[in-house]
């Protein structure tokens, strides 16, 4: 069986009991990552700053704000998502989430056009697009999810080539439009940090918001979708009612986090696995915001560290895409996927 | 007391389980015994609402498990299956007090904490009890799934085929925790096995399936004779006595 | 015989259509009335012909390379785009741009395949380190390969300005093609030819080294021939007309649906399928929103991605 392989890896990797490290608890990570996440912040509004902080502070405030939002939508989208499909590997940008909230936009545009695109209220459009966003992923999942269990494998083969087939379809839709509609979706399609909408903002925090509260009601229910559905069910969770809640929650806060920054298909990837790594508890209440505060310190330090330090404007997502997929490939062929 | 009536499951045209009416009586162990592709487990998860039924119904104390809420289900009836994979890194411990989960929902008492204490000794896995699953062999790992469910404390047990992948010592001592919880803490404990000797020597009643259907049910002695194996399993079993207890040989 | 003999007539006059769409007028009777030296008759000879024959080339040209991985490999789902090839030679242009932006054509090409060659062969070394294997792992491996070395292209293309140009290699696009720049493709249907007739060794070699050694066959010659095959062709594909993601994934498996995988038979079919795939999403591309072209890449990704998600899910029993 493959799991005497892996326990027999492990056997020979275990240190010799006295030199055993005493791994930190997990309030003691929780700590020291508010810390770091704290001066990546502090870092942020301070490193280079010239002039008036009456500018300074609106101007990065805003960008910090979103950084903050977006990381830990990110975050809890990620590890809520695979809290639901009981697997460490599969994420909802990974399954084309968003990918396909990019495709609402631009079928939006394709159907009533530019100009109402784009004279329609930001925070009206953004609560259609969601609503959009939440029926059809819903679609998707259930009909992925449902019948015959699938292997994880295809699963994730599935999503990537369904993330494939929204990038073209909204590449394809984009060329048919005509180019002053186009210019319109171009600027809504590649949003960034230095481009986020306050108005926007501000709705996107409190959609944040209510699914955080949500989430926190949930909390043992999380804990035990962990284990799988038939255990779930065993236990008395009532599974389909809940994965749909929690995956609607999930395609708000994909919805939130592309709105405001665009697709980034591994990050979420890469926090999640650094919080399980690192809180060494299956709890929720201590992984999402170990999780949320990972997301933040590479999403902030790792802007200071690139932007200000190196002076590479926008080369943070291609780097996270580069480890993501190294951290990926890794998980893959380590065969911890079922 | 488990009661099927006209069960049935069907993927596309082919009937898994057909029609099958059956009453488990309440306490003892059970064996669901019979063929690969019998439906054996199909109708355990039917019976424990993990898999929907086609057709037909089944109440635990006359309880509809399609209409009765989950979590009151989880507090009367706990199931285990066979391939238990689980993402997250668990202790023993951790995995043992989910069992509690249907009646704390989360936020276990000092009574719950007992309960899970007890748990764990009952399987005699106290020295693991830190210890994370995927460190434990596949024995204990098994032992610590049935420990969960006996700290579900439910009035009736199903297990799908619980000495898969145990060597015979370990499944002997499985079939020995489970003999104990149906005559110590009255549980009424319900299996799928493929073993047939262990089924007799452990179990008090045995249910046959074959192709879909109940082909035969009744106390261990009625079913471990040579015509009734015969016509169940398409093949010769001799049944010997040993110490007024039926072991088969079906190796010739 | 006579099947196959249609499907070229069809292929065939999917050329024709080819030669007569675009804006300049060139029909039948415009290229009768005027002399050869006017502008209809020159339309074609420059920009009609070399682009309907490079539409043919590379669709039989990718579509036979998918095969060739996909023996060699022993995985229905790896091409060129799921197994890093692409993104490597992508990668191999991007350096002769960044340290020879004056080297020929050729050069380009020739950088570009050591670079798929390169990408390909650790890919193939990644899932010998693959203890078990599952059908669907292979591709996802792959995939991911690429999309590590995509990054790596990308960020120093950003470094150097280049995204742009970069977009051009790794999107499909024949409007581009004019007499005098698409003739490398002819070399890619030579290494195609090669491949029809070595192709039974490739079957062997995909048994795996102590198979092939068995029936007496040098298993490193037969990988390193047909990895290099695939390499040049694809090399010579993305350096001409740019990716065309999936093509060399759909045709071999949905020609295999349909006539079963007896390679000597299936391999003209698929050559052909190949070609008709090509020029088809070529001429709607170009149809559908005239007078302007909509890129083959857009068009192929959203024909390819469907397809292959058919294939993923529409059999599902086949998979396990």
């Amino acid at each position: 069986m493959a799991d005497t392989g892996v326990q027999r890896t492990r056997r020979v990797f275990r240190r010799p009991p006295g030199s055993r490290r005493v791994p930190l608890s997990p309030p003691q990570v929780l700590a020291i990552l508010a810390l770091l996440a704290f001066a990546a912040i502090l870092a942020f509004m301070t490193v280079g700053a010239r002039g008036s902080w009456d500018f300074i502070l609106p101007f990065r405030g805003t960008k910090i704000w979103a950084m903050v939002v977006v990381g830990y939508a990110i975050a809890l989208s990620t590890v809520l998502f695979q809290t639901i499909t009981a697997n460490r590997i599969l994420t909802p940008s990974i399954m084309g989430f968003d990918a396909l909230y990019a495709l609402i936009q631009t079928i939006i545009v394709f159907m009533f056009g530019g100009f109402a695109f784009a004279t329609l209220d930001p925070q009206l459009r953004f609560v259609i697009e969601v609503a959009a966003m939440v029926f059809f992923s819903t679609l998707l999942f259930r009909w992925l999810f449902s019948g015959a269990p699938r292997s994880l494998h295809l699963l994730v083969l599935v999503g990537i080539v369904f993330g494939v087939f929204f990038r073209s379809l909204s590449g394809l839709m984009q060329r048919l439009i005509n180019p002053n509609d186009f210019a319109i979706l171009q600027d809504a399609l590649f949003a960034s940090f230095n481009t986020v909408d306050p108005t926007l903002l501000l709705v996107a925090t409190l959609a944040v918001a209510g699914v955080s509260i949500a989430a926190l009601r949930m909390l043992p229910t999380l804990d035990v979708l962990t284990l799988g559905r038939e255990q779930a069910i065993n236990l008395g969770v009532d599974h389909k009612r809940t994965v749909t809640a929690i995956l609607m929650m999930v395609s708000i806060l994909v919805s939130v986090s592309t709105a405001l920054v665009g697709p980034v298909t591994f990050f979420g990837l890469l926090v999640a696995n650094l919080a399980y790594l690192l809180i060494r508890s299956h709890k929720h209440a201590l992984i999402v915001p170990a999780a949320a505060l990972i997301s933040v310190i590479c999403l902030v330090g790792g802007q200071v560290v690139l932007e200000r330090v190196f002076g590479y404007n926008s080369a943070l997502s291609i780097i996270i895409e580069f480890v993501g997929g190294l951290v990926f490939l890794v998980i893959l062929l380590r065969g911890n996927v079922r | 007391m488990i009661r099927a009536e006209n069960v049935s499951k069907a993927y596309g045209d082919t009937l898994v389980v057909d029609g099958v009416s059956l009453e488990l009586p309440a306490g003892g162990i059970t064996s669901i015994i019979g063929p690969n592709g019998a439906g054996k487990s199909t109708f355990l998860s039917m019976v424990s609402r993990l898999l929907k039924m086609s057709a037909g119904s089944v109440t635990v104390d006359g309880m509809d498990v399609t209409k009765t809420p989950s979590d009151e289900l989880a507090r009367r009836l706990s199931i285990l299956r066979q391939d238990n994979h689980i993402a997250a890194r668990l202790t023993v411990r951790d995995l043992v007090a989910f069992g509690r989960f249907p009646h704390s929902k989360g936020r276990n008492t000092k009574a719950d904490k007992k309960i899970i204490d007890q748990s764990i000794d009952y399987l005699n896995l106290s020295d693991l009890s830190n210890r994370f699953l995927d460190e434990l062999s596949g024995g204990q790992r098994q032992r610590a799934f049935v420990a969960m469910v006996l700290c579900q404390d439910t009035d009736y047990v199903l297990l799908d085929e619980p000495l898969n992948n145990l060597d015979m010592k370990h499944a002997m001592s499985m079939m020995k925790i489970l003999r104990r919880a149906a005559d110590e803490l009255g549980k009424t404990v319900v299996l799928v096995l493929h073993d047939i000797n262990f089924a007799s020597w452990y179990s008090d009643y045995i249910v046959a399936m074959r192709d879909g259907r109940i082909c035969h049910k009744g106390r261990v002695k009625e079913i471990m004779n040579q015509s009734v194996l015969a016509e169940i399993y398409d093949m010769d079993i001799t049944v010997h006595e040993i110490g007024g207890r039926r072991v088969s040989l079906f190796y010739e | 015989m006579t099947k196959l003999a249609a499907a070229i007539l069809a292929v065939l006059a999917l050329a024709g259509i080819s030669l007569f769409i675009g804006v300049s007028d060139v029909s039948l009777p415009a290229l009768l009335s005027t002399a050869p030296g006017d502008r209809p008759m020159q339309v074609l000879l420059i920009s009609r012909i070399p682009r309907t024959l490079a539409l043919i080339l590379a669709g039989m040209a990718m579509a036979i390379t998918g095969t060739i991985m996909q023996m060699l490999a022993r995985n229905q789902f790896v091409e060129p785009s799921t197994a890093g090839t692409v993104e490597s030679a992508s990668m191999g242009i991007l350096v002769v741009t960044i340290f020879a932006p004056g080297m020929p054509l050729i050069g380009k090409m020739l950088v570009a395949s050591a670079f798929a060659l390169a990408g390909t062969a650790i890919f193939m070394r990644i899932l010998r380190q693959i203890p078990l294997r599952s059908v669907l792992m292979v591709p996802l491996v792959g995939i991911m390969l690429g999309g590590i070395i995509a990054s790596v292209t990308s960020f120093f293309a950003y470094r150097y300005d280049l995204l742009q140009t970069l977009g051009a290699w790794t999107l499909g696009d024949f409007s581009g093609v004019l007499r005098g720049r698409y003739e490398l493709l002819w070399l890619a249907a030579g290494l195609t030819g090669i491949a029809f007739f070595v192709a039974d060794r490739f079957t062997v070699a995909g048994m795996g080294e102590d198979f092939t050694t068995n029936l007496g066959l040098n298993y490193r010659r037969v990988m390193a021939l047909g990895l290099s095959i695939v390499a040049m062709v694809t090399a010579v594909v993305v350096v001409t007309v740019g990716a065309i993601p999936f093509l060399g994934l759909i045709v071999p498996n949905l020609v295999s649906m349909a006539m079963g995988d007896n390679v000597r038979r299936s391999l003209p079919w698929i050559a052909v399928t190949g070609a008709a795939f090509v020029l088809t999403c070529d001429i709607v591309g170009r149809l559908v929103r005239f007078p302007y072209e909509i890129p083959i890449g857009t068009v192929f990704g959203v024909v390819g991605s469907g397809i292959f998600l058919y294939l993923l899910l529409g059999r599902r029993t086949r998979l396990g």
